[in-house]
């Protein structure tokens, strides 16, 4: 093979399968979409993009336990960190694929998305984004997979086309966050000046000699606008406005992805990026001794801005009365508390971060989906929507108190222990502050995730009609809520998998020279 | 080791509960049955253990002990456990538990008028979490059950309750909250101080003066600050819970608003438990800190009284008497808290037990008078005596009882409570007695205008008690008369326990 096609034959292919099987099922669905006639029904692509999301976790697994593998000349890397959250992102998206099933085919008559096919392979092409972010390790990839996912989700956000909500938010969707991408590629930019290279890895040697090169300034401000343009990934503080807009807009189902897969995405970036580049920054001529400047000064940002999130989340959210609006900003916080682990850099940041997002993932795909069926079924996103659920379909009104309580905090749930582990690192790593802000706006936060309780149990309903669920709706919350009570349950064994089988601090780490 | 009574015990409700489950909702008949029998269960269990604990014992009896999950804190793996046991403070507590729980099953029964199925099934898990509370042994097991009881309450009390119910249900829930936190945030910090969750480890670690956490210049040496610091902090959690004036808002609007069981629930053991957690552990752990601050204590508890009972003066709602009875009621177990002796937390134990049976009585009373008046208003009352004869009986007679007339229990614990404090302080101990006297003042207001006086012609035809009702109460109203003339069935087993707590207090 020693063509002319050189050293891209040399490379191990095979690792790639989880991405490549997603573009070829995404590939496949669009070019079967244009064959397909008008009137054909299209759920059926949805399976096969289910189908093949499942396929992708098998190759990830195959993945799994095989150490560092770096191909592209060390552009991309599978490794621990990478494929626990590919399996996240295949999980979210196989939950709003099947969301979506029911949302486009509601069979009413009240559709408001008409190209089906669309919305199946950009949710796809979404996804192979996210999997691309969470594996680069060089600037330029990792920024054409943020931009995969953003240019995807920004169609995506628009496509109840005849909805002047919908059409609002796609556009301020793509304003702001074409800035936001500016604004990192101008940070990266930046960073390359500094340092001549993309690499990550090249990037983190040469930060350190460019800090103690009388460079500071520089490698803040790439810092400070590489973040802040990623926040809007994870619509935590500063870049988080545009969140109750878009989630409000959106279809419902696209509303759970932004929320899950691609804020996880956005972490996974962030987590890799600053953590790879910024790490060896040492003031060797600090008062003390060398001190490493990444945690004390680059994570305390960070810190105060988690804090923030948390405060500006828990607040707002008091005020609204659309549901999804209300999820936005709890999503804002939530971004807030998973942001924590990292600002802190205790030694189990990834375990925990990981766990968290787990958890987020049920509870907050388990919510969207009963807040999909029960808007959908009222005409109406107020929360006043869920008045009298528990009358109309009890399994549904209990499973929602268990994600909300899960959302909230409150044991014994998956998200009362993600949020422990966080609360404990956080004060184990003396970060007092943090933590107090952290419990303060939980209880803030009761208010208003008991607020819909409070409609479900105690309001009555216009209607006691029973609530028809789809069966595919059905299996999502049942998942969603044996997942939330059992990780409540048995947490320390949910974290101990993650910790024996993926072991992250690989995540620094180089693979040997290529074979 | 080997014995899982108090497993059975905490857990023996939620047996009902799995059975509620399959019964279909209409069965109403049936769902009250198991309802209630779900309380029979732990009521029994407790007596048992009470007959088998051993008196002479100060330590923990009925241990048990199994690893549930780990912390992760930097390299190594801290195991939090499973484990229950009760000892003297917590036996006499475990069983007022039960009796209150039954009573109010037997509440749901009568007063309930929608929704069993979902009323028993939130019933059998605050049950839980109250027996748990009072049987667990380690600070992560305690603050579970604690919330175990919050979130089902907060349904029973918005989803049954009366008009205002869902402003007094998140009332409940953001003010109880807010104390469930800052426990939390005390729970953490004693963890990260001392590197164990077991109650009877914190409390070596804090007191044995041979432990590195007291000796000055040892690199794991806690300062005063620090104890200052967790005792406030934990002081306002439960001051939260009992509740101390001015943090009581949260219990007055919910007494209002709650249906009849959650009202003996709360009456009755909920607001015990802010009094159980500062004997337990701000006086437990921090005996040095809670002698310095004894005055503090007094001083709140002299204000809870005399507050309590100049507003239950002035109330026109029978409810609101009651609910600001309790609230000086409370007063008297801070001052006994604050004698800082034997005598005193004995005292103070005592009207826990006391003013739980009391209050729930009471509280009872007032619906079934409700229920049949639709009133509870001193100026639209009175008279009933006359229809309502054997209600209007145990309603004078629990009345005295919560004035501490002697021969019932209010009268013991009132008496050793302030006895303890005499020989502290006694000049705050005799601004408190006045509390004795506006107490017979304002119960003896409220039940002469319930029952005495003309009776109006729509009061004058009816029902008095049923015998769903009289069981009950005559059952409660013979415990409070039991511990009354024989103070030793509740003394005997505290004595061991107090006499363990008592000589590490400084002052």
């Amino acid at each position: 093979m020693e063509s002319r096609w050189g050293p891209l034959a040399q490379y191990d292919w095979s690792v790639m399968a989880p991405e490549f099987t997603i573009l070829i099922v995404a590939t496949l669905i669009s070019v079967i979409d244009l064959l397909m006639p008008n009137n054909k029904n299209r759920q059926v692509l949805a399976w096969f993009g289910i189908a093949g999301s499942l396929l992708a976790g098998w190759f990830v697994f195959q993945n799994v336990g095989h150490g560092v593998v770096e191909i592209l000349n060390g552009s991309y890397r599978i490794d621990a960190f990478g494929n626990v959250f590919k399996l996240i992102f295949l999980a979210g998206t196989i939950f709003t694929l099947l969301m979506s099933i029911n949302y486009l085919n509601r069979g009413d008559g009240k559709e408001e998305v008409i190209h089906h096919g669309e919305f199946y392979y950009l949710t796809l092409t979404a996804l192979l984004g996210s999997m691309i972010m969470s594996s680069s390790a060089d600037a330029i990839t990792l920024f054409v997979g943020l931009e995969l996912l953003s240019i995807s989700s920004y169609i995506l956000v628009g496509t109840r086309k005849k909805h002047l909500l919908s059409n609002e938010s796609a556009f301020k969707y793509v304003v702001s966050g074409s800035i936001a991408s500016a604004t990192v590629l101008y940070g990266i930019s930046f960073l390359y000046g500094l340092t001549g290279t993309t690499n990550l890895f090249e990037m983190a040697d040469r930060l350190g000699e460019a800090y103690m090169a009388g460079n500071a300034l520089l490698i803040y401000i790439a810092f400070f606008l590489t973040f802040v343009g990623l926040s809007f990934k994870i619509s935590s503080v500063p870049y988080h406005m545009w969140a109750p807009d878009v989630y409000q807009g959106a279809p419902t189902p696209i509303t759970a992805f932004l929320s899950v897969v691609s804020k996880a995405a956005g972490f996974a970036l962030i987590i890799r990026f600053f953590i790879t580049a910024f790490r060896s920054i040492v003031d060797y001529n600090a008062p003390n001794g060398p001190q490493s400047v990444f945690i004390s000064e680059l994570l305390l940002v960070i810190g105060i801005l988690a804090a923030i999130s948390m405060i500006v989340g828990n607040t707002m959210a008091l005020r609204q009365t659309n549901i999804k609006r209300m999820m936005a900003f709890s999503s804002i916080a939530q971004a807030g508390y998973i942001l924590v682990p990292f600002a802190t850099l205790t030694s189990l940041i990834f375990e925990q971060t990981v766990y968290y997002l787990i958890a987020y993932l049920l509870m907050n795909m388990g919510a969207f989906a009963i807040i999909m069926i029960v808007t959908g079924d009222r005409g109406t996103e107020d929360i006043r929507s869920f008045a009298g659920l528990y009358h109309r379909a009890p399994f549904l009104a209990i499973a929602m108190t268990f994600f909300l309580l899960s959302l909230a905090g409150i044991p014994i749930s998956a998200g009362f222990f993600g949020k422990f582990y966080i609360f404990m690192s956080s004060l184990v790593m003396g970060n007092y502050w943090l933590a107090g802000i952290m419990i303060a706006t939980s209880v803030v936060s009761y208010y208003y995730y008991f607020g819909i309780i409070r409609q479900m149990y105690m309001r009555p309903g216009e209607t006691e009609a029973p609530l028809r669920v789809p069966a595919g709706i059905a299996v999502i919350v049942l998942i969603a809520f044996i997942g939330t009570v059992g990780v409540g349950i048995v947490p320390d064994s949910v974290l101990n998998f993650i910790h024996v089988n993926f072991p992250f601090m690989d995540i620094i780490e180089t693979a040997g020279p290529v074979k | 080791m080997d014995s899982i009574l108090l497993t059975l015990l905490t857990f023996s409700p939620l047996l009902g509960l799995i059975l509620l489950i399959f019964i279909p909702r209409t069965q109403t008949g049936a769902l009250k049955l198991i309802g209630v029998l779900s309380s029979v269960l732990p009521l029994i269990l407790a007596f048992v253990m009470y007959g088998a604990f051993d008196l002479k014992q100060a330590g923990l009896q009925f241990v048990e002990k199994l690893e549930w999950f780990s912390i992760p804190a930097e390299q190594v793996q801290f195991p939090i456990n499973y484990e229950l046991g009760v000892d003297g403070l917590s036996m006499p507590l475990v069983v007022l538990t039960a009796i209150i729980g039954f009573f109010a099953a037997i509440a749901g029964t009568i007063f309930v008028d929608k929704r069993w199925k979902e009323f028993y099934i939130l019933f059998t898990i605050t049950l839980t979490g109250m027996l748990g509370v009072f049987t667990s042994q380690n600070l992560f097991l305690f603050f579970i059950f604690f919330e175990m009881t919050l979130v089902p309450m907060f349904f029973l009390i918005g989803i049954w309750g009366f008009k205002d119910r869902e402003k007094a249900a998140i009332k409940f829930f953001i003010y109880n909250g807010i104390g469930s936190a800052i426990m939390l945030i005390v729970f953490v910090a004693l963890f990260m101080s001392v590197w164990t969750l077991n109650f009877s480890e914190i409390k070596t670690a804090f007191t044995d003066s041979s432990s590195p956490f007291n000796a000055q210049g040892s690199p794991v040496f806690i300062g005063e600050g620090l104890r200052y610091g967790l005792f406030i902090a934990l002081l306002i959690a439960f001051a939260i819970k009992m509740p101390i004036a001015p943090l009581h808002t949260w219990m007055i609007k919910a007494y209002q608003e709650s249906p009849t069981p959650a009202v003996l629930i709360s009456s009755g053991v909920l607001i015990k438990i802010g009094a159980y957690g500062l004997l337990r552990f701000n006086v437990g752990f921090f005996p040095d800190v809670a002698g310095q601050l004894a005055g503090l204590l007094a001083v709140l508890g002299v204000i809870n009284i005399i507050y309590g009972c100049i507003l239950a003066l002035v109330q026109n709602s029978l409810k609101l008497v009651l609910a600001y009875s309790s609230l000086s009621h409370m007063g008297i177990i801070l001052l006994g808290v604050a004698a800082m002796n034997e005598v005193g937390f004995q005292g103070a134990v005592f009207q826990m037990v006391s003013h739980g049976l009391i209050a729930a009585l009471l509280f009872f009373i007032v619906s079934v008078i409700f229920e049949r008046t639709s009133t509870d208003r001193l100026d639209d009352l009175g008279g009933i005596a006359k229809s309502m004869p054997f209600v209007s009986g145990i309603f004078l007679t629990a009345a005295m009882a919560s004035a501490g007339l002697p021969g019932m229990s209010g009268f013991i614990s009132e008496f050793t409570a302030f006895l303890g404090l005499f020989k502290e302080m006694p000049i705050i101990a005799a601004i408190g007695t006045l509390g004795i006297i506006l107490t017979a003042v304002y119960l003896l207001r409220a039940v002469l205008n319930t029952t005495f006086g003309p009776t109006a012609d729509r009061w004058k035809v009816l029902a008095d008690a049923q015998p769903l009702e009289v069981l009950p109460m005559v059952l409660v109203l013979g415990f409070i008369v039991l511990i009354g003339v024989y103070p030793s069935v509740l003394s005997e087993p505290l004595q061991a326990t107090l006499q363990n707590i008592v000589p590490r207090i400084g002052g």
